[in-house]
């Protein structure tokens, strides 16, 4: 535990140490809070009887630069370590691989997590200023706020596997992309090829993560999502431990 | 503290170590000598539990470094050819990570990297970054790395290259005053260095040790000639096969210096003819300016054992 949280500490230390770290915050919040005007605004011109959580997370605008942070979250994890040679000093200390591996996907997931820490501030000046219902909904928050996270978690795995594959940043930042931008396309199959049959929308339903969003978001927690996400970043975390000790063995 | 059995190493078509075999003792400073390419750093990599071996076992302190490699790499301080840092953290600050990683706790953190600072005088640059550091700084803050943890076994992969001759006899008294209690196994290719640093030698070339003893033996030892160099004004061409005939010599080799004559005369071991030169010299009244016989160093013995078609 204790080399754990010694790897944890300077993986979030070595984040706000970067410059990019801080250009992710800046564009992420820029892009929060357009959206998250985008959803008042659609509130003001509607009658819809929706939450401003749900207006706030079921846009296009939302999605868009969620996707795109992954990459430069993580592309840096592995790819740095390999570049500068710490990858050596790094498996040559008394330290178990899959500390290091789960290290390097809690940093990148509570950096994830840090992002989000101002969005509660929007729900707040909302609530404040209109003292309007659409803002009181505990289950809208906690369901959206919990998908948050397993959509992080999960997303956060593709890319630090893909920048454990890979010893160029910017090579990882495209295959997490690609992959993450595949599993969400996925999810939007069935309008994109104009599939009919229920039972492949059923299926594709349960991976989809703009589904999964419209369910949390209006507080309707469901199991199924949260061991899907479990799962994969389970299975994904697994792999990525025996990349890691391939490259070691390798290098 | 270190065996090595039969120990290989094969990448595709190409052998990088062939069936080593060595033991260190506790307490030693052994020189791991070799041209590049030999597998000295392939060896270090294996002993750390950086790459596994094809065949063969290494134990550190007795922990099989491949089944038990956790437990080998808690006795071993391993200072990495280039030394890799991560350049956005300050040197202290890297230390204490350092020493955490390597499992120092609490209040034994601080006390180590502060004895180690103090070790490597690193007290100046302590709140730098080391992305700012001279090369000298950096192999010192890699160096303290390897001992923030008080390892029993030091393995040192060309600590001194890139450093100052003042940088290097810093590294070099450092170590020394290292070894009272450790082990310390450090590759290099500045012989000098480990003529005075080291108590054995392991020479190795093409994967396979060459030799393995104290450098002292090792001169004594050498299969090759010392060296004669004379400088005489001889007045003719007779001196060259005069010299050549000499019991002992292997080779004359001629060169002018205006009236003089430079001679290098090869010699077979344990054969000194100066004796018979200098009364040669007399009768025949040459004028001699220099007669200087070259000790053998361990570079020779390098050279000999190394060299690629030997």
């Amino acid at each position: 535990m204790h080399t754990f949280l010694t790897l944890l500490g300077r993986e979030l230390r070595s984040y706000f140490y970067s410059p990019i770290a801080y250009v992710v915050i800046f564009f992420f919040l820029l892009a929060s809070g357009f959206n998250f005007n985008t959803g008042i605004r659609f509130l003001n011109r509607t009658d819809a009887e929706v939450t401003v959580v749900e207006a706030a997370f079921n846009t296009v605008l939302f999605w868009f630069p969620f996707i795109l942070i992954f990459p430069l979250i993580t592309m840096r994890t592995y790819c740095d370590e390999f570049r500068m040679g710490t990858f050596e000093t790094l498996t040559t200390a008394p330290v178990q691989d899959s500390h290091v591996v789960l290290a390097k996907f809690a940093g990148a997931f509570l950096f994830y997590c840090a992002l989000w820490i101002p969005s509660f501030s929007y729900f707040a000046a909302f609530q404040w200023i209109s003292g309007k219902q659409a803002a009181l909904a505990a289950g809208a928050y906690g369901g959206s706020y919990l998908l948050l996270a397993l959509l992080g978690m999960f997303y956060c795995s593709i890319g630090c596997l893909a920048s454990a594959l890979t010893t160029e940043q910017i090579n990882a930042a495209v295959m997490t992309f690609v992959a993450i931008f595949a599993a969400f396309l996925g999810g939007l199959s069935p309008f994109i090829f104009n599939i009919t049959s229920p039972a492949s929308r059923d299926l594709i339903s349960y991976v989809s993560a703009i589904d999964h969003m419209a369910d949390f978001s209006r507080g309707l927690i469901d199991s199924r999502p949260v061991v899907w996400y479990l799962s994969m970043t389970s299975l994904i975390l697994f792999i990525n431990l025996q990349v890691f000790q391939h490259r070691k063995w390798k290098a | 503290m270190i065996q090595v059995e039969n120990l290989t190493k094969r990448y595709a078509g190409f052998t990088a170590i062939d069936n080593l075999n060595f033991e260190v003792e506790r307490g030693e400073i052994v020189g791991f000598l070799g041209p590049n390419g030999a597998g000295k750093s392939t060896t270090m990599k294996i002993l750390t539990s950086y790459l596994p071996a094809t065949s063969g076992t290494a134990r550190i302190a007795g922990h099989d470094v491949f089944t038990h490699s956790l437990e080998a790499r808690r006795h071993i301080g391993y200072l990495p050819e280039n030394t890799p840092l991560y350049h956005d953290m300050r040197v202290a600050e890297y230390l204490r990570y350092r020493a955490n990683l390597k499992g120092v706790t609490g209040m034994q953190v601080r006390k180590r990297v502060a004895d180690v600072l103090e070790l490597c005088s690193l007290h100046q640059v302590e709140r730098k970054l080391i992305g700012a550091l001279s090369k000298g700084y950096r192999q010192r803050v890699g160096l303290a790395d390897a001992l923030v943890a008080d390892p029993d076994l030091l393995i040192l992969d060309e600590p001194t290259i890139g450093l100052d001759p003042n940088q290097i006899r810093q590294v070099r008294d450092l170590i020394k005053n290292l070894a009272h209690k450790r082990t310390v196994l450090i590759s290099t290719h500045i012989l000098p260095e480990v003529e005075m640093t080291c108590s054995r030698v392991i020479v190795i070339h093409k994967g396979q040790i060459r030799a393995s003893d104290s450098s002292e033996n090792l001169l004594r030892n050498r299969r090759t000639s010392a060296m004669l160099r004379l400088e005489a004004r001889t007045g003719s061409d007779e001196a060259r096969p005069l010299l050549a005939q000499l019991p002992g010599v292997r080779e004359v080799a001629e060169e002018k210096d205006g009236d003089f004559s430079i001679f290098q005369l090869r010699l077979d071991p344990g054969n000194d003819p100066s004796d018979e030169i200098l009364r040669m010299a007399v009768e025949r009244r040459w004028n001699v300016r220099e007669l200087m016989r070259r000790r053998p160093t361990l570079e020779d013995v390098f050279v000999e054992l190394t060299h690629t078609d030997s």
